[in-house]
């Protein structure tokens, strides 16, 4: 059996579930593993159909008072008592924060590796051997993965969710856990919703600003030209580091990952931790000083200069044309 | 109030991360080293921590001998006490890591007695894992929330924010409490020349770990495939503003 967590909030189940189940729909196929899923929490009942468009078999819904809203604790220990009682072959849930850490917690309880991130399954002979991301995607692994239940999350955005051909009978079969009371610790105690509207990690047009830029002031006209393409305001961590920028404007892999239309990056010089961040954009424009620059050698366009000449001239060749 | 903190000493690589000829390793020929801005973020808050709850701050981190630069350069910006749990080799394997990290903590705090609260990096840079510090909180029996960007310490316990899809959740944690922490929970301060001086004093404790290697192991690094792109160079200067914003025209983002 290959198991698959399903991350959801209160009910509603996450975009990022969809990549593990299409991952583990090829994976379970490929190895002959029939395709379960795991859904934590009453408020999850409702999610079988769409688990049936994605080929699964039987949800096991685990149900407890405690399980009504996410919690670490009581999550990893709900999984990591499915894995004592069903025994999978491959436990997999989306390499999320949540898919992470509740792997990470059932794999603790379990006393089994858990191997973080993965992109494909090279081979399976007695140990699994793997492809996983290191450094936020910069570097491959090659990984070996030894146990009875292998607890695996493969790497967000690496699939692209699709239905199964044939959709599943998704049997819904309720699954009782026990948890100790101390566990409601770790569960959510309130929430500040987030306010609508464009966001770094959705915004089409992403004008971003390196140590280039200078100082926070100097960061003006790119706030003007990312306004007049309805788009935000990016930058790398040499801006936050410096407190020019708050770091929810970082762009990176200890930042936001981004996937606009276009990415204009600024006077970034575009390390490898910083570009991790950036290279899901469409295109990228670089205006930078330096055309050795990692960021230009790598930008699908470039302008070579100093982009505080540069960036108001583009704003006044936009308001010019649009009239 | 007793803090700790975990770190990781890591490679600094700049436009590309070179592996060595056997693809065992990056090659740090040419690299300075440094430690996760997750982590950067978790000394700073142990500092702050100590500043205004009064107490002692500790820096814990399971490596090579030469990692006593990153204990040092958290010793720099304030933290009271490092402690080096010696490896040779190549890197502890997350199981491997995590037993002998709690195994140390447990010999400190029966020494000198309980740690209130101890941080991690929510992953470290370079393996990324996403496990020690949960399977640390486990093996200590200890509340463990990871990916943490705002911490207030109240009477006994703890608030903790996290962001998530919907927008920012709030976890109410009792303490002895450990926490992973993300990039942006504070701004890392810089170590002043005082602080430098201080930390060439400070003493490293080592605890020789003796764990046994877990079910996972790395087989080989290998490059990720590059795009190969030719830049297309839209002009110099000012006088370029036409051909990008035509570029931006046919894109239809305007
Ligand atoms: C584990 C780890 C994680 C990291 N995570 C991130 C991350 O999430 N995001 C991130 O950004 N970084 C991250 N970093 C840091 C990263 O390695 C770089 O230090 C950082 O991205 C550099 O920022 P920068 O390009 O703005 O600065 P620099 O590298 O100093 O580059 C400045 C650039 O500006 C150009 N320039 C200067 N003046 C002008 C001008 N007037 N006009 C035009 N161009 C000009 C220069 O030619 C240069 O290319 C991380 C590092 C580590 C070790
Ligand atoms: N060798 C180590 N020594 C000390 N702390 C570590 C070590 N490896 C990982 N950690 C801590 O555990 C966190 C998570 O690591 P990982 O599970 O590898 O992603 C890191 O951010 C560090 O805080």
């Amino acid at each position: 059996m290959l198991l698959v967590l399903i991350e959801h909030d209160r009910g509603t189940m996450s975009a990022a579930s969809g990549e593990s189940l299409t991952f583990g729909r090829t994976v379970a196929a490929a190895h002959g593993l029939v395709l379960h899923a795991l859904t934590i929490g009453a408020a999850a009942d409702g999610l079988a159909a769409s688990l049936a468009a994605h080929g699964v078999s039987t949800v096991h819904q685990a149900h407890h008072d405690m399980l009504s809203d996410y919690g670490p604790e009581a999550w990893g220990e709900t999984l990591a008592q499915a894995v004592r009682t069903l025994s999978p072959t491959v436990v997999l849930a989306t390499g999320t924060d949540r898919g992470n850490e509740v792997l990470a917690q059932a794999a603790a309880r379990l006393d089994v590796p858990f191997m973080a991130n993965a992109l494909e399954v090279l081979g399976v002979n007695g140990s699994w051997e793997l492809m996983r991301v290191r450094w936020g995607g910069s570097l491959l692994e090659k990984s070996s993965l030894t146990a009875g239940t292998k607890l695996i999350t493969v790497a967000h955005h690496a699939v692209n969710e699709s239905p199964a051909d044939v959709p599943g009978a998704a049997t819904a079969t309720p699954f009782n856990v026990e948890l100790e009371a101390s566990l409601a610790r770790s569960i959510v105690s309130g929430r500040v919703e987030r306010a609508a509207g464009v966001t770094l990690a959705t915004a089409p047009v992403v004008v971003s600003g390196g140590r280039g830029v200078g100082s926070p002031e100097a960061f003006a006209p790119l706030e003007e030209l990312a306004g007049l393409l309805g788009g935000v305001v990016g930058c790398s961590r040499a801006v936050t580091n410096n407190g020019w920028r708050p770091h929810t404007d970082q762009v990176g892999q200890t930042g936001t990952r981004i996937a606009p239309e276009i990415y204009i990056a600024c006077g970034i010089s575009g390390a490898i931790q910083h570009w991790v961040g950036a290279m899901a954009s469409k295109k990228i424009l670089a205006i930078n000083t330096d055309k050795e620059a990692n960021m230009v050698v790598k930008a699908d366009y470039a302008v070579l200069g100093d982009l505080h000449k540069i960036v108001p001239a583009i704003t006044a060749e936009i308001q010019r044309r649009r009239g | 109030m007793r803090v700790l903190v975990c770190i990781k000493r890591v490679p600094a690589p700049g436009a590309r991360i070179a592996i060595t000829a056997d693809a065992q390793a990056v090659d740090t020929a040419f690299l300075g080293f440094t430690m996760s801005p997750h982590e950067e973020c978790a000394v700073e808050e142990a500092v702050q921590l100590i500043e205004k709850h009064g107490g002692e701050s500790t820096v814990l981190t399971l490596g090579p001998a030469e990692a006593d630069e990153q204990l040092r350069y958290a010793a720099s910006l304030g933290v009271n006490k490092a402690v080096l749990l010696p490896i040779d080799g190549p890197d502890w394997d997350p199981q491997r890591t995590a037993k002998s990290i709690a195994d140390a903590i447990t010999s400190i705090e029966n020494a000198e007695g309980p740690f209130d609260i101890i941080l991690f990096g929510n992953e470290s840079a370079d393996s990324g894992g996403f496990q020690v510090g949960v399977r640390v909180a486990y093996a200590l029996g200890r509340p463990m929330v990871n990916g943490i960007k705002g911490i207030e310490v109240g009477d006994g316990s703890l608030l903790a924010r996290r962001e998530s899809d919907a927008g920012l959740d709030v976890y109410t944690l009792p303490m002895p409490v450990v926490l992973g922490v993300k990039e942006g929970l504070n701004l890392p301060r810089y170590p002043t020349m005082k602080g430098r001086l201080n930390s060439k004093k400070v003493q490293v404790d080592q605890h020789t770990p003796s764990a046994q290697p877990g079910g996972q192991q790395m087989v080989a690094l290998q490059q990720t495939a590059e795009q190969a792109s030719k830049t297309v160079i839209l002009g110099t200067g000012p006088e370029a503003a036409g051909a990008v914003v035509d570029m931006l025209q046919e894109l239809g983002v305007l």
